[in-house]
């Protein structure tokens, strides 16, 4: 047994040793990553089992900030609850969205692609948008939407569209969609400059009669491995959403309407300073982030098959 | 040029669907114009209208007072605004540049390199894009501290030159490049590190071209929240921390906010023009056949 490990050791010491070059290559980058990634992420995992006030020394609780949550928490069910709503509806959108709009893009001459993708590109360049959101639902009946719809009949007074827990959260998936077409997009179109170009006319020849079949056997297992990044990128986006509740709605909205895991979060975090519950909270949406992807990447395995 | 598009007959595609996809793209186009055509416009509107009930999405009396504005305020300011300015584009320079090259490197070791654990460290780098950043926050303040890191330029670029989605994205392009390539370049005498830079960074150029998008982008505007952290120094801060000084002016400074967002998004546009334009130039497949 010990002689074996001493072999496996030797084995392992004797491959890095021929991938030098490689790990010098490596080294920067994961010594940061490591630095200012890996170990506060560890600290924090840690610190879902304690206490933390973050003025006092953390006190060992176990397994209580989590029981606590599922148990005696009504709020973070709430909040569950609409991350998952918002996750399972925003999410799948958005990512064919993004390749829907990149594929088209694609086939169009350069100048015209460009321009095109500034514009789809434009509400992630230009930061805090929310406001032409708010003009447009603003609560009184001069906002566009509510002086549309009572002009044309559809109401009689004002609907106060971003107070009222009917609205809020479809509003907000809305918003969060306008937003959506924003980093797998661009990789999506970078991945399209990928992919051969003789490997269509190949297909052309082999029987490919239109663009969807084009689509679905040629560009799609082409651009597997840029699938596979935005499909990470939009689980992170569209479970973890919390800023644009923040500044639309309000924090915390009306009867918890809009809440969401992060909100819920940075409430514990930073608000009432208690630093063990809100990293089990964190902990929690890390799982459940885990699992999605796995069941994503299992299904993207399948793409042109 | 684009009736030359028009008019030549492509492979697989019939002008039926073509019309309607492209109908739906310009409709899409209109909706997600929105914020420029709004910040615009804001920029260029008088006090009057700014404030007009009902709001006004399109100025009709444009002029540059609140440039103008701008300009008086910061006149005023005891840290000359020039040196706002450097600190922004030094961060953002050094930011983008460091991250592009440091990530690229890993992701090259990762994307083709046989070694142990290389596996591991890969899955390491896409579970922490799924952690949230918002608790991670107090440890690092913990570590930025302990390695003496406050209240330098370090405190924002180490950070960023390790930021996760870069490596992963360059990964993900790099493991397309064809391993017969490499192992030629190999025969021929070349060096990992050659191969890397004179070969597979040329390939892979739509991929970080859109890096630095991605990474001078969240320099640019996220420059004031990670700064706020670190950075105590007026001297240090950058230009969106002081934006953000006038923005809390409140409603006497409303025209030059509305100046200063349009200033701040023009350079992330400029940036997005020139880089993007650069992805679609490469034809980078062409010649690579396994």
């Amino acid at each position: 047994m010990n002689a074996l490990s001493i072999k496996r050791l030797r084995y392992i010491k004797g491959e890095l040793a021929k991938n030098k070059h490689a790990l010098v290559l490596l080294a920067p980058f994961f010594i940061l990553f490591f630095t200012f990634t890996v170990i506060p992420v560890f600290m924090s995992v840690v610190l879902s089992f304690t206490y933390f006030n973050m003025l006092e020394m953390p006190r060992w609780v176990g397994w209580d900030n989590y029981a606590r949550l599922f148990v005696a928490d009504d709020v973070f069910l709430i909040a569950l609850k609409n991350t998952f709503l918002f996750a399972f509806i925003t999410g799948p959108i958005s990512y064919i969205a993004c390749f829907l709009f990149a594929w088209l893009i694609n086939e169009l001459p350069p100048k015209v692609r460009a321009v095109l993708t500034l514009i789809l590109y434009a509400p992630s360049i230009a930061g805090n948008t929310y406001l032409i959101w708010q003009t447009l639902f603003s609560s009184d009946s001069y906002g566009y939407m509510n002086s549309f719809l009572i002009k044309w009949g559809f109401i009689l007074e004002p609907i106060q569209w971003l107070q009222d827990p009917r609205y809020m959260l479809p509003i907000l998936m809305m918003v969060q969609l306008w937003l959506s077409l924003g980093t797998s997009f661009l990789a999506f179109i970078a991945g399209l400059q990928n992919v051969d170009r003789s490997l269509y006319e190949a297909g052309a020849i082999d029987g490919i009669r239109n663009r969807w079949q084009e689509l679905w056997f040629i560009t799609l297992p082409a651009m597997r491995p840029q699938l596979m990044f935005g499909a990470v990128i939009q689980i992170t986006s569209a479970f973890a959403v919390a800023e644009i509740s923040i500044y639309m709605i309000g924090f915390p909205s009306v009867d918890y309407a809009a809440h969401t895991i992060v909100t819920h979060l940075v409430d514990y975090g930073t608000i009432r300073f208690q630093m063990g519950y809100a990293s089990a909270i964190a902990t929690i949406l890390f799982a459940i982030m885990m699992g999605t992807n796995m069941i994503t990447q299992k299904l993207l395995r399948k793409v042109g098959e | 040029m684009a009736l030359k598009f028009l008019l030549k007959k492509r492979l697989n595609r019939s002008w039926s669907v073509d019309i309607l996809l492209f109908l739906l793209l310009a409709g899409v186009a209109a909706f997600m114009s929105l914020p420029l055509v709004y910040t615009i416009n804001r920029a260029f509107m008088p006090l009057d209208e700014i404030f007009a009930f009902p709001p006004r999405f399109i100025v009709r009396n444009p002029s540059f007072k609140n440039f103008t504005d701008l300009v008086n305020i910061f006149s005023d300011s005891w840290v000359p605004f020039s040196r706002y300015v450097f600190n922004t584009f030094f961060i953002a320079i050094v930011g983008t540049t460091g991250h592009v090259i440091i990530a690229s490197a890993a992701a090259y070791s990762l994307a083709k390199a046989k070694f142990p654990f290389r596996n591991a460290l890969f899955s390491l780098v896409v579970m922490s894009l799924m952690f949230t950043p918002y608790v991670t926050q107090v440890p690092n303040y913990m570590t930025i501290s302990w390695l003496g890191l406050i209240n330098t330029y370090w405190a924002i670029l180490l950070p960023a030159f390790a930021s996760t989605l870069g490596l992963y994205l360059m990964k993900q392009f790099m493991e397309q490049i064809p391993d017969a390539l490499i192992e030629a370049a190999k025969i021929d005498g070349a060096t990992e590190y050659r191969i890397f830079w004179k070969i597979v960074m040329p390939i892979v150029k739509p991929a970080w071209m859109t890096l630095i998008i991605f990474s001078l982008q969240s320099l640019w505007t996220n420059g004031s929240v990670t700064s706020h952290k670190y950075i105590y120094s007026e001297q240090l801060r950058t230009v969106d921390a002081v934006f953000g000084q006038i923005a809390s002016g409140g409603i006497a400074r409303t025209g030059p906010v509305a100046a200063v967002t349009l200033l701040m998004m023009s350079v992330p546009i400029i940036v997005f023009i020139v880089t993007q334009s650069r992805v679609i130039q490469t034809m980078s497949t062409s010649g690579l056949k396994e």
